[in-house]
């Protein structure tokens, strides 16, 4: 009887093994494609671009509920599959592993609202920008903030790791900072009142300001204009030249008004200045 | 404007979107833990060998996959051994392959442990009645050993589960992601969808640990 147990065990193994495979076989078998970077011609050739977006970052880049790719980069991004004469594939990626997707060649261009920063540089090569962001402040209109003047001695809300904390650490010294770690945090120490105002990205305060009622983007650009560009692989160059000659060619289009049209306004409404956060043609005023 | 979150949910194709991240949950994670279970055993075998270099070998395996977070090796899988050596896996297998290395490591640890817990008298009695080496670990030690692991080893399947929701990192789109996609699509329209949202994730990740853990008692109470 106990011999019994023993043929069973070696059943099961079996049967595991043999189950694996089986649901091994019903997944996605999509093979992996070179390491390195693809030029503009084997692009081309392979009929197919593969651009990373973001799915959960809207406006920006986000899926609506007939699983279709949305936003202001995501359109450009079927733009640039447009004049190339090639399809799109999205690869939905997240903030933290934008950098090693593009350099280790798993997709071709990021295009997923990427910060140009120095340390970036170093590992992809940035094209020409086609958006920029400076802070924005957000308060209760009975007391609405228009000038940074004005928040000296009150408290000001901020979320860490943001430009807006280093900011204002380094250049308003007399401000009190209210620091949270989560947006929805922050959001709700204004809403209760803790703070008197609450700074972080313009893109991010003018979208709420817009669906809470009372409160108003006083200052909508302040700081330095952080820009942000597609990227490609390092030493990409026939890309990356393509890609730059486009997005001037596209600047005398005023492709990126349309773009922002399309998929920005709606959410910024009328209150935002389009020139506030569209760059057309690469070049930063 | 500010709609009840729940009419999110039956917005477009947005619940079965969610089943279908379910369904590439559930399928890494099983496969992982049908992989992993009958590796860990031999390993775990392996592990309680008396031979130095073989303790060496485990000793190093285990402990490499344990201190390192599974957050690391998807990447070391995904974007390292491409950089590495230029073999481009893709997202599925590299997550496979982690979440079995991992499951192989942790399932060889529980049987270790399960076998060593066998007290000696018992290997005593089964010479005395005249066993060979092998006959007392098939009919001896292997039925009370199996009978250790099962509540074990459902508690590892369960984390599995729940832990495949890292491979969002390597561009997986599972049932969290799906969710935060949905989420995110609404969030200025339906404010309150996260609740409704993270509230239907809820009850398919139960849905889904729940019969495993029904099976595990009653595979208990049959063999215990």
């Amino acid at each position: 009887m106990k011999k019994n147990i023993f043929v069973k065990f070696i059943a099961a193994v079996i049967t595991a093994v043999l189950l694996a495979g089986a649901l091994a076989g019903c997944g996605k078998g999509e093979g992996g494609t070179a390491s390195s970077f693809r030029t503009l011609d084997e692009i081309k050739e392979s009929g197919k671009i593969v651009i990373g977006v973001f799915s959960d970052k809207a406006p920006f880049g986000y899926v609506d509920e007939y699983v279709e790719y949305q936003g202001y980069d995501v359109y450009f991004a079927e733009r640039i599959a447009k004049d190339l004469g090639v399809a799109v594939e999205y690869v939905s990626t997240d903030p933290a592993s934008r950098v090693e997707y593009v350099a280790t060649g798993k997709v071709d261009i990021i295009l997923a609202n990427f910060t140009v920063t120095e340390e970036r540089a170093k590992q992809v090569d940035f094209a020409l920008p086609y958006m920029k962001v400076m802070l924005g402040v957000v308060s209760p209109d009975e007391s609405l903030i228009t000038d940074v003047e004005q928040l000296n001695g009150k408290n000001l809300i901020v979320v860490k790791g943001t430009t807006a904390e280093t900011y204002f650490e380094k250049n308003h010294p007399d401000i009190n900072l209210q620091k949270y770690d989560e947006y929805a945090d922050a959001y709700n120490a204004l809403l209760d009142g803790r703070g008197d105002a609450f700074s972080t990205d313009n893109t991010e305060v003018l979208a709420w300001a817009l669906s809470n009622k009372g409160f108003t983007v006083g200052i909508d650009a302040l700081g330095n204009a952080d820009t942000i560009a597609p990227a490609v692989q390092k030493g990409n160059t026939t890309l990356l030249t393509w890609l730059n000659d486009e997005i001037k060619a596209l600047g005398e289009e005023q492709f990126f008004h349309a773009d922002y049209e399309a998929t920005l306004s709606e959410v910024y409404g009328e209150a935002a200045d389009p020139d506030s956060l569209v760059v057309e043609g690469g070049n930063i005023d | 404007m500010q709609d009840s979150g729940i009419n999110v949910l039956f917005m477009g194709s947005n619940f079965l979107r969610l089943l279908e991240g379910l369904c590439v949950t559930l399928r890494i994670s099983l496969i992982s833990v049908i992989l992993s279970i009958p590796l860990g055993i031999f390993f775990g075998i392996f592990m309680t060998l008396k031979n130095p270099f073989s303790k060496a070998i485990s000793r190093i395996y285990l402990e490499f996959i344990r201190i390192m977070p599974q957050l690391v090796l998807l990447f070391i899988a995904y974007f390292g051994v491409t950089r590495a050596f230029g073999w481009s896996l893709s997202a599925d297998v590299s997550a496979t392959v982690v979440f079995v290395l991992w499951g192989t490591a942790e399932m060889g640890d529980l049987v270790r442990g399960a076998l060593i817990s066998i007290p000696k008298n018992q290997y005593d009695s089964a010479f005395a009645l005249g066993m060979t080496k092998a006959q007392t670990f098939i009919h001896i030690v292997v039925p009370q050993t199996f009978r250790r692991l099962i509540p074990l080893t459902i508690n590892l399947t369960t984390r599995m589960i729940k832990t495949t929701s890292l491979v969002v990192l390597i561009g997986i789109t599972e049932v969290l992601k799906v969710g935060k996609q949905i989420i995110d699509a609404n969030r200025f329209e339906y404010p309150s969808a996260a609740l409704w949202v993270y509230g239907v994730i809820f009850l398919l990740y139960f849905l889904a640990c729940w019969p495993i853990s029904v099976m595990a008692k009653k595979l208990e109470k049959r063999w215990g």
